[in-house]
């Protein structure tokens, strides 16, 4: 930031020749165009969400004059009669998302605590490699499998299971298909899973061999150090680790389309069929032919959008709030 | 000249960006100078854009049409119907291609008048589960519409045991699969549902997608017939050629003259041949639920989307071309590729209508 003005004395002090030589010399350093780049990329990234934003919003003003905030409300999606209210996508939604958190969370960040504090080093590159390997599938082999192999598996054994056991609970009645909430979320936990735990590895490998050590000394026991110190010292790691998690599964389409059902209803049943908001834009947007069914999608791709947006907040203000409160005293 | 050393790196990483970045460009240089002296270079290039339906056969007959004449060259993308209509509306395809008839309302937005050509018919075909069943079943028309109504759910339900002499029906709850994504398919299955019966008509209508009482989703072809396999005592819809070459079995559907109809090239083009009688000029005509003893009745026709005014003659002469030969020469492919041809009345009726592009 010190350059511009040294640059301007320079160019005052030598003149018409020395201007050119000045020039030839600032861009022989790299630093000035290595700055203005890195400048250009980084205001590029910001203007592109802007205008990522601006383009959805201007773009869905026909479904926003005709329905208001009812869009948010309304539990109707009827490209025939044109209504469209936008509350089952988001139920969809924002329930698979969070019940894939809910078994990829503690699963990932078990496993990570094993490779990372107890597992010996060579096991743990090895196996963090394979599971590395799992978040480079392509998310339409995870539909295919979820059809071919997880719903009938969910279909004859787990939710029967589920239905006998815990079947008082409003989740887990009615009927049973196979694909729903339940087969959307379990395909998604396996896909956000190696999101949780190669980051939360790295995480926990980065906590300072002091900590431990001090741990230890005041003779704590290696359970003790690892989970009342390290993970604490790492709970900022580990929270933005899931909020990856949760961007991805919310913004999944294709697994998710595949095995959801595909029926825009609410339902409190995990087995019940639903439909998400990514999976309903993949769906329908080729074929949409009325504009304001258009544009009620593209509405509802800015409400993924936002939604996204306001999620990824309250997980940064959490993890805020929880490293205020200080790490860990053993 | 210590500063200069310094950064000496930077400026070699410059120019190594500067040398790769123009290795990377030398190829396509050189390509593109030698572009012109490529044999047979293509002069005239159509783009167009839309149905996925009829896609294998578009993409054989482009490529078919180009070997013939080597100076055309078709580009298809088949984005869907929406979109190859959406495409065509705002000019940046010379062509576009429906499993549906255009609207009034979007006929009203073209800059030019549309005219519509079919090219070959499809055909949607009930597909089902039932575990120890192997007869083909017979579907009436309210059987149907009331299994996707939702108001019959058993398949003991009167409406199935009548149609069925002879099967044993099981009292099982019917699962009722429906295409997802936006699609022909479901235009013309729903377009069926809406004529033969008022309640579909004013309570669902007809669409691409629509708001379904019943039913799961699945999207595509295969993924209603992977659900429909997967799940027992299920019934979903595919496309005629989706189940011929996948070998899936399929219900009979009884047709306007009442008679039971197994789904076939035959019986669809029978079904386009009952409706050639009352053409309109536009082509825009539903053949769902047609006259004729033989008719299958929920066919389609599937069109190209030609602006009646092309101002490159170029582009307009071959388009011509192209359609009189996809009109006549063009049929003969349909077979292999299980798409029903269209019946010879029709044809000559097109032949009639390409004199309108000028």
């Amino acid at each position: 930031m010190a350059t511009p003005p040294l640059v301007i004395d320079q160019l005052h002090a030598a003149g018409r020749g020395g201007r050119v030589r000045a020039f030839i010399e600032r861009l022989r350093s790299g630093d000035e165009i290595a700055h203005l780049i890195t400048l250009v990329f980084a205001a590029s990234i910001f203007l592109l969400t802007v205008l990522l934003v601006y383009e959805l919003y201007v773009n869905c003003a026909l479904p926003r004059h005709k329905f208001g905030w009812g869009f948010f409300f309304s539990r109707t999606w009827d490209p025939v009669f044109e209504n469209f209210g936008a509350l089952p996508f988001i139920y969809g939604t924002v329930v698979t998302s969070l019940v894939a958190l809910l078994i990829a969370v503690p699963m990932g960040v078990g496993a990570a605590i094993f490779l990372a504090e107890l597992a010996p080093p060579h096991l743990s590159d090895a196996l963090t490699f394979v599971i590395e390997l799992l978040a480079a599938v392509p998310s339409v082999i995870f539909g295919v499998l979820g059809i071919f192999v997880l719903v009938p598996i969910l279909r004859s054994q787990v939710e029967p299971f589920l239905k006998a056991t815990l079947g008082f609970l409003p989740f887990f009645q009615g009927p049973i298909y196979g694909i729903g909430y339940l087969a959307a979320s379990v395909v998604l936990a396996i896909m956000i899973v190696p999101f949780v735990l190669s980051i939360s590895r790295e995480v926990l490998l980065a906590v300072p061999r002091e900590e431990r050590e001090a741990a230890l000394a005041l003779g704590a026991t290696r359970w003790e150090a690892t989970w009342k110190v390290v993970v604490p010292y790492a709970r900022a790691g580990i929270f933005g680790s899931v909020c990856l998690a949760l961007a991805r599964a919310l913004g999944e389409t294709m697994a998710v389309t595949m095995v959801i059902g595909n029926e825009p209803k609410i339902s409190a049943s995990l087995f019940a069929p639903g439909y998400s908001m990514a999976a309903v834009i993949a769906n329908e947007f080729a074929e949409a032919t009325g504009d304001l069914h258009v544009q009620a999608l593209i509405e509802l791709g800015l409400v993924l959008f936002v939604l996204t947006m306001i999620i990824n907040a309250l997980a940064r203000l959490l993890i805020l709030l929880t490293t205020k409160q200080g790490t860990a005293h053993p | 000249m210590n500063r200069t050393r310094k950064s000496s790196p930077c400026h070699v990483y410059f120019a190594i960006a500067v040398a790769c970045w123009s290795i990377a460009l030398l190829p396509t240089k050189r390509l593109l100078s030698r572009a012109p002296a490529l044999p047979s270079p293509a002069q005239v290039q159509l783009n167009g854009a839309g149905a996925t339906f009829p896609f294998p056969i578009y993409s054989k007959w482009f490529d078919e049409y180009h070997k013939l004449h080597p100076d055309v060259e078709i580009n298809y993308q088949s984005i869907g119907s929406g979109g190859g209509i959406r495409q065509l509306l705002s000019g940046t395809v010379d062509f576009g291609a429906s499993d549906g008839p255009m609207t009034d309302e979007q006929l009203k937005q073209a800059k030019v008048p549309i005219l519509h050509f079919p090219t070959v018919l499809g055909a949607v075909v009930p597909t089902y589960n039932l575990p120890g069943i192997h007869e083909r079943l017979n579907f009436t028309p309210e059987a149907l519409a009331g299994i996707y109504l939702g108001t019959i759910t058993k398949w003991n339900d009167p409406a199935l045991t009548g149609p069925n002499p002879g099967v044993q029906l099981p009292g099982s709850d019917i699962i009722v699969v429906h295409r997802s994504d936006g699609s022909g398919t479901t235009y013309v299955w729903t377009d069926y549902l809406s004529k033969v019966s008022n309640e579909w008509r004013t309570r669902v209508g007809r669409n691409t997608s629509v708001n379904w009482p019943v039913g799961l989703g699945g999207k595509g072809n295969e993924g209603v017939s992977g659900l429909v396999q997967q799940t027992p005592s299920s019934i979903g819809y595919v496309e005629l050629v989706y189940a011929i070459q996948n070998h899936l079995s399929y219900g009979k559907v009884k047709n306007a003259a009442g008679n039971f109809i197994l789904a076939s090239l035959d019986s669809v083009t029978a079904a386009a041949a009952g409706a050639a009688r009352n053409m309109p000029d536009d082509f825009r005509v539903s053949i769902t639920n047609a006259a004729g003893q033989n008719a299958y009745p929920i066919s389609s026709f599937t069109w190209l989307l030609v602006p009646s005014k092309i101002n490159d003659p170029a582009k307009r002469q071959a388009l011509i071309q192209f359609l009189r030969w996809m009109l006549t020469d063009g049929q003969k492919f349909c077979q292999a590729l299980a798409y029903a041809e269209l019946p010879k009345p029709v044809v000559a009726k097109e032949m009639k209508a390409i004199s309108r592009i000028e």
